[in-house]
């Protein structure tokens, strides 16, 4: 069981290694976007401390968004998605090493440049490490709940927008502890309560919406 | 082995197919004809066990497919419309994934063993972007070769095809055949499989 989810990783990885620009447009918007904040408030520290914990968090969310319409939508249209889920293992299996594989090519990258972004924003080095670690473990819940709409939408057309409206209400939370954390670590205060809720939320969206995902593409494939 | 009990499909309004049945033992091969549009497709799909038919039952050795689940998928080759690889990958990466994912691991001798038998010999680093519609078919027709399952399910397996990677398909399904294995296709091309007792059924007549 463990195996087929490994492999599907590594399939995916691999697909995603030979097209490195569906990557590259989720990292690079996702520097834009920040990039963007402090170009146009202006360069007041005060402000930018500020704001930064949002505008990186909102950010993340929507770089994640910008990859999601592509999780499963390549696999229904060349036929693999049948073969994944005729395999002789159930399909939330399979949605779960998707799951993990569009985190480690979106949500594992956000991760590793937030900290260089957080410099714009005269963030103290505390706070940086709060916000790359609050990202880490964040973006595993986006990538799972995303999953769910991804799944939900596939072969709709003008799915990428429906995709958006379905997913981004569900993101709230994730972006409130999220962002939450570095508030705090900006403020000197602690911050382990937000981890812990985070964690719980990946957790939960691990565990749970690869099955919702799984009951969505059976829909789709019908 | 393979039985369908009055199986019924509804597509929006309309009746594709009602009251189809069929049983199908070891050995044997079962012909689906009709226009296009008939449901052959749909029917096909139903017998995987993707769509769920409106009406009546699908049985595997006397169970219903869709109780027994991953252990009916275990004794299943589905060959699609699509051809299911994956552009950006080798024939021989696409091999490996899909046996990987079939849970039947294969040695990399064993997968160009395969690619050698559907005559792909010599591509096997090229990525399937660059292969013609019959390659490509013919990368997913390797599944046939090494995957080791009862029954297949194949629709339009010859699309693409050339003469002889016709010849080729056909003795491959009657030696299925005459391993015990079961066949269900369609085709709209006149073929022999050699030596198999042959069922047909025709949709929309």
């Amino acid at each position: 069981m463990l195996r087929v989810i490994l492999h599907i990783i590594a399939r995916d990885l691999r697909l995603a290694w030979r097209r490195p620009a569906d990557v590259c447009s989720v990292v690079f918007f996702f520097i834009l976007v920040a990039s963007l904040f402090p170009l146009g408030v202006g360069p007041e520290t005060e402000v930018l401390r500020r704001l930064a914990p949002g505008v990186i968090w909102v950010g993340a969310l929507l770089a994640t968004m910008l990859s999601l319409p592509r999780m499963f939508a390549e696999d229904f249209h060349d036929g693999a998605l049948e073969q994944l889920a005729l395999a002789p293992c159930p399909l939330g299996l399979v949605a779960l090493g998707k799951t993990l594989a569009h985190w480690l090519v979106s949500g594992l990258p956000l991760a590793l440049i937030a900290p260089l972004l957080g410099l714009q924003f005269d963030l103290p080095p505390e706070a940086l490490a709060t916000l790359a670690f609050s990202v880490f473990i964040g973006t595993p819940a986006l990538s799972g709940i995303g999953a769910i709409g991804a799944a939900l939408t596939l072969g709709l057309r003008g799915g990428g927008v429906l995709l958006s409206l379905l997913v981004l209400p569900l993101y709230i939370p994730v972006l409130i502890f999220g962002a939450g954390a570095v508030d705090a670590s900006i403020s000197g205060m602690s911050f382990t309560a937000h981890f812990f809720l985070l964690a719980a939320l990946t957790v939960g969206g691990l565990a749970i919406a690869p099955w919702a995902a799984a009951a969505a593409l059976k829909i789709a494939l019908e | 082995m393979l039985s369908a009990l009055n199986l019924e499909c509804l597509r929006g309004e309309r009746r594709l197919f009602r009251g189809i049945g069929f049983t199908l033992a070891a050995g044997e091969l079962l012909f689906l004809e009709g226009q296009n549009g008939a449901g052959k497709t749909t029917l096909l799909r139903m017998l995987c066990g993707l769509t769920p038919p409106n009406a009546g039952e699908i049985r595997w050795q006397g169970e219903e497919i869709r109780h027994l689940d991953d252990d009916f998928h275990a004794r299943l080759c589905y060959l699609g419309h699509q051809n299911a690889i994956k552009e950006d990958l080798t024939p021989l990466e696409n091999i490996c994934a899909s046996a990987h994912l079939a849970d039947e691991p294969l040695s990399e001798d064993d997968a160009l063993n395969a690619l050698e038998q559907v005559g792909l010999m010599g591509r096997e680093d090229l990525t399937c972007r660059y292969l013609s519609q019959g390659q490509k078919r013919r990368v997913a027709l390797a599944r046939l070769v090494h995957e080791r399952r009862a029954l297949w399910i194949l629709d339009e397996p010859f699309v693409a095809l050339d003469t002889q990677a016709v010849t080729w398909l056909s003795g491959v399904i009657g030696a299925h055949l005459r391993r015990g294995g079961l066949t269900v296709m369609t085709t709209h091309q006149a073929v022999a499989i050699p030596a198999a007792p042959t069922r047909h059924l025709r949709l929309g007549a």
